[in-house]
């Protein structure tokens, strides 16, 4: 399938700010799963402010991490993606991949996935029955899904996984986080991955900017699992990068130097390109 | 060199420069109280002088009672005062702590023994301290601090900015001394020319050490006119206004140099400069000394935060 | 436990050691009366020149002296020749290992090193991973702690390979001691340590990051000035002549970082950062980090600047990967280890636990992520209660402890009271690690200042002594 992108990120600063500074992870990964056709980032910051480009790099995750700052003063900056992108569904599996990090590494939890004993028992009761790598994934991301019903607007950006299996909802966001949560319970690395979710026919409950979790299954390598959803990404998803939890796999992580405070606008619009 | 470290050096100045002025104000205090009462109902002779600091309103919350020894636990001694003797040599030396390379041995030695000293003040009884110990000990510190500096310091970039720190606070600080005096008179103006007028400047020129040094300049009677032009118009002064704004102009010319390039601080400090220089003594007095004063006090911070931008707060390219 | 049983590096079988014997009149001959005065002249010259380290928040002055021994301890040079080839092998090792285990991890792969220990370490740094520091260096300046217990018996008790402190005062000691017995100077052939801070620039401009096409700007990257070792930031500084910075004088903006000068933004080549992992890039780690600089860690990945030394290189040093060291020694550089490793007991495997929990009384615990002698049972030295309650930290979280026999350090002579007494000792050379790999001949000697204390922990009332290698 081919799909085409539109992301823009508006930020906007009630005092004008002396700059900005951003880490970006923009750009699809490289894996068996998704070839880019066409993909730019453009950034501009309002006030006639000049934008630098950092330089790039390709992390020990596999994605390509490009440094951005904007020179103040400037009140608005705005980060606009646009691409296309052809897709196969390779069932969640990250086929194709390469990268560094061993996946003990992952097995450090960050405060959004500090497990609690909600989790350990969540956990623990899921992998019970079955001692199969996959099928303990599965079953993690099933029970997952089922101990956190869909909600938007219940959670925000610092609700932790324990935070949002005691509340019982959330948004992708809480999904993953907590799905990695459990992982670590029972000795499964696991990873958060921001992207892109074309959505618009069956009417799913999502955005457009999406979230998942990875769990490495030995034999396989890392596999994508949606628990918003309750299925492995296909063709409908997009990969941009990973981290431990959503801040180290935000798409754009940035601090702006000055006394205004924040807004931010984001807009995401993923199509099936006309053939 | 680093944007803080300039900043440490000029405050470290500015610092110095202020705990001198507390102490002289406290000098300026006490002889004014000592004059007879200047009639029925006036106020007390240590608020003006709080008033001045700009900080009457901090002293009253805190002490309520404008009596010396409060005035003098909040001007000498309380750290909940920023500008205090104690606050003002503590700031001081933690802004040479951080710079400790930047300055000589002698420097650091000097404001570490006044600090040093300071603590040792703080421990003493105060019944042993009467406020001429304390001021003259201030005095004392800061002459030796100054004589250190300029002895021994490298004639680089950090020796200007304490130089302008010095300067600018020297500027800002005379005017508002003489302003004790708006404070003092203002509720009757009858006095000014009196004699008691001219007992009170006299207490100033005491105060900021000048008193023999103006006779030497102008003899013969004391009137409030020599006497301004003395603090403001007089190049011999070391405290006057024009000496102390020429220091600020000839140490960031001297940064412009340095540099190769000039920027909004040194023309904002010529043009203050030009315009202190053409003024005549009758045209302060037309406007208003407490105008003038007030207006001045203005411009002097406008340079203050043009060297902050310039230099200092590493914004600039 | 009697002195005799500990080796004594000045007094051999009742006869002073070769190394020693320029010392021995020295000492006879000086009066009790001089000796006063000349530790009150050394007292008061660390104090004017400021040579302080700070402890806030036990009240009193924050700034305090480290107590300073003025009976120097000596090497002969060939035992230091020995001391030297096996610190620069260790260094090797470790930078090898670092560069490994953030590239393909060859070591684990081999089985010699546990995957767990390395990968699962708080210490090792996923946003390292994949990237080759210029020269692969990611340890500079390699501090190694060593004891001896005899004539050519030494130990390595941990390595540093973070930012190891104390250098200001192997410096600083030497210069004092030249000023109060010049006389020594003269009569001993002593090598100089004043070399080190040109040789640290030397070693900080040998790693100029790839793009860096000119004479590299190098600053040094503080907490600021209330943290404890603040004046060996400012010391270094100054000697090298580079500027000593805190986060907010840095920025980043496209590719460089840019430090805040009065006259403009002025590019940065090396970062000697004196402040820990986690603060460095509050956009890549902590991220209420007030102390480093956002987006740093960009420019670091794609060869805008070097940081000293890398984020991610406390995995080398951690007390539990301590043990794998001489592993790593005949693993990357096919050698056999020149120095020995202290025999240690890892709590976290059964049998070992067992056999610490047994001999409590006569073993050394300490926390594997511990320092600064915080956190440690000196068996020997212990009551029963102490023991039995550290007994319970260790059954509470086993993995967290690993134990070493109680090691006979050696003594050398101190100023005590009334005259000259044997005392523990211990020594950190600082070995640094560029384009060259090079130790200055000599070290920070910590003294344990009571009688009878192996703990020579500045923070548990150790002092220190001038080092001095003889030459020739």
């Amino acid at each position: 399938m081919i799909l085409t992108i539109a992301h823009e990120t508006l930020y906007r600063y009630d005092h004008p700010m002396r700059g900005v500074v951003q880490t970006q992870r923009l750009t699809p990964a490289r894996f068996d799963g998704q070839t880019v056709l066409d993909w730019s980032v453009e950034v501009s910051g309002c006030d006639g402010a000049s934008v630098l480009w950092g330089g790039g790099f390709r992390d020990g995750a596999g994605d390509w991490v490009q440094g951005c700052t904007v020179v103040g003063p400037v009140s608005a900056v705005s980060v606009r993606v646009t691409g296309r992108i052809e897709t196969n569904d390779l069932s969640g599996v990250l086929r194709g991949h390469r990268e560094r990090i061993p996946p003990e590494a992952y097995l450090r939890h960050t405060p959004a996935t500090a497990p609690d004993v909600a989790l350990h028992e969540l956990a623990q009761a899921a992998v019970a029955e079955t001692q199969e790598p996959l099928a303990r994934a599965h079953a993690l991301a099933g029970a997952v899904q089922a101990a956190i019903a869909y909600r938007p607007g219940v959670t925000e950006a610092h609700t932790t996984a324990a935070e949002s299996l005691a509340l019982g909802e959330g948004v992708c966001q809480d999904h993953a986080h907590a799905l990695i949560a459990a992982g670590l319970c029972v000795g499964i690395p696991g990873r958060y991955v921001s992207g892109y979710l074309q959505a618009t026919e069956d009417g799913a409950p999502h955005e457009a900017a999406h979230a998942w979790a990875e769990l490495f299954v030995p034999g396989l390598g890392w596999v994508g699992f949606d628990a918003s959803n309750g299925v492995c990404p296909d063709d409908r998803y997009v990969r941009l990068g990973s981290g431990r939890d959503a801040r180290e796999a935000a798409p754009i992580r940035g601090i702006a130097r000055g006394p205004g405070a924040e807004s931010l606008d984001v807009t995401v619009a993923v199509n099936i390109a006309q053939q | 060199m680093l944007s803080r470290t300039a900043a440490n050096l000029f405050w470290m100045a500015r610092y110095i420069e202020r705990a001198e002025t507390a102490a002289r104000l406290l000098e300026v205090g006490e002889r004014m109280s000592l004059i007879p009462s200047t009639g029925a109902g006036n106020r007390n002779e240590w608020v003006p002088l709080l008033q001045a600091n700009g900080s009457h309103d901090g002293f009253m919350a805190k002490y309520r009672d404008p009596v010396q020894r409060n005035v003098e636990s909040f001007m000498f001694f309380d750290r909940d005062n920023p500008s205090s003797v104690a606050s003002c040599i503590t700031a001081a030396r933690e802004n040479a702590r951080i710079v400790r390379t930047a300055l000589t041995s002698q420097v650091w030695d000097a404001l570490n023994t006044a600090y040093q000293e300071l603590m040792a003040l703080e421990r003493t009884e105060r019944s042993e301290l009467p406020l001429t110990r304390l001021t003259e000990w201030t005095l004392r510190s800061s002459a030796l601090i100054r004589g250190a500096i300029d002895a021994t310091q490298l004639r680089n970039d950090g020796y200007d900015f304490m130089n302008i720190g010095f300067f600018l606070e020297r500027a800002d600080n005379t005017a508002r001394l003489m302003d004790v005096k708006y404070f003092v008179l203002l509720p009757r103006v009858e006095f000014v020319g009196s004699g008691l007028d001219n007992y009170q400047w006299t207490t100033l020129l005491r105060a900021l050490s000048a008193h023999r040094a103006f006779h030497w300049a102008y003899g013969g009677e004391v009137t409030a006119s020599k006497i301004a032009h003395f603090l403001i118009l007089n190049r011999q002064s070391p405290r006057s206004l024009l000496t102390s704004v020429q220091g600020v102009n000839d140490h960031l010319d001297s940064l412009a140099r340095g540099y190769g390039t000039a920027t909004i601080a040194q023309s904002r400090a010529r043009a203050l400069l030009g315009g202190l220089a053409e003024l005549t003594i009758d045209e302060v007095f037309d406007e208003g000394l407490h105008e003038f004063l007030t207006r001045f006090i203005g411009e002097v911070s406008d340079v203050g935060g043009a060297v902050f931008d310039v230099y200092l707060s590493g914004d600039t390219r | 436990m009697k002195q005799a049983e500990f080796f004594n590096e000045m007094f051999e079988d009742g006869a002073v050691r070769a190394s020693y014997q320029g010392l021995q009149g020295w000492m006879g001959d000086m009066p009790a009366e001089l000796r006063s005065l000349k530790q009150a002249e050394a007292e008061e010259l660390f104090r004017r020149i400021g040579i302080t380290f700070a402890v806030y928040g036990e009240g009193g002055d924050p700034e305090r002296l480290m107590p300073f021994d003025m009976f120097p301890r000596v090497f002969a040079q060939e035992e230091w020749r020995r001391l030297e080839r096996g610190v620069v092998q260790r260094a090797k090792a470790l930078n090898a290992f670092l560069a490994d285990v953030y590239a393909r991890g060859e070591i684990v792969r081999a089985g010699l090193v546990p995957r767990d220990l390395v990968y699962r370490n708080e210490a090792y740094e996923a946003a390292v991973v994949g990237f080759t520091p210029p020269r692969g260096v990611f340890s500079h300046i390699v501090g190694a702690d060593l004891v001896r217990t005899g004539p050519d018996e030494f130990f390595v008790l941990e390595d540093n390979c973070r930012t190891p402190s104390g250098v200001s005062y192997m410096l600083e000691n030497r210069e004092i001691m030249m000023r109060l017995f010049p006389g020594l100077f003269r009569e001993n052939r002593i090598a100089p340590v004043d070399g080190y801070s040109e040789e640290l620039r030397r070693t900080l401009a040998s790693v100029a990051p790839r793009k860096c096409e000119r004479d590299p700007t190098i600053v040094i990257l503080s907490p600021g000035a209330y943290n404890s070792a603040y004046y060996e930031h400012s010391f270094l500084a100054n000697l090298m002549g580079v500027e000593l910075v805190e986060g907010q004088d840095l920025f980043v903006e496209g590719e460089f970082v840019w430090m805040r000068t009065t006259e403009g933004p002025q590019r940065v080549d090396v970062i000697y950062r004196r402040i820990d992992d986690a603060f460095i890039d509050p956009l890549c780690f902590r991220p209420d980090s007030m102390l480093g600089v956002p987006g740093l860690m960009d420019v670091y990945r794609s060869g805008g600047v070097t940081i000293c030394s890398a984020p991610g290189a406390g995995v080398a040093d951690d007390k539990a990967i301590y043990c794998f060291v001489p592993e790593m020694v005949r693993f990357y550089l096919g050698e056999e280890p020149i120095l020995q490793n202290v025999p240690t007991w890892q709590c976290a495997r059964p049998d070992d636990l067992k056999y610490v929990l047994e001999h409590l009384p006569e073993l050394v615990v300490k926390e594997v992520h511990g320092s600064g002698g915080y956190g440690m049972l000196v068996g020997p030295k212990s009551t029963r209660e102490q023991v039995e309650s550290f007994r319970d930290r260790i059954l509470a979280k086993p993995g967290n402890y690993i134990a070493q026999p109680t090691l006979s350090l050696s003594t050398c002579p101190t100023f005590v009271g009334e005259g000259v007494a044997p005392r523990h000792v211990d020594l950190r050379p600082y070995c640094l690690v560029g384009e060259r790999v090079t130790l200055v001949p000599g070290g920070l000697t910590r003294v344990a200042m009571t009688e009878g204390s192996l703990v020579v922990n500045s923070s548990q009332g150790g002092g220190v002594k001038d080092t001095w290698v003889l030459s020739e």
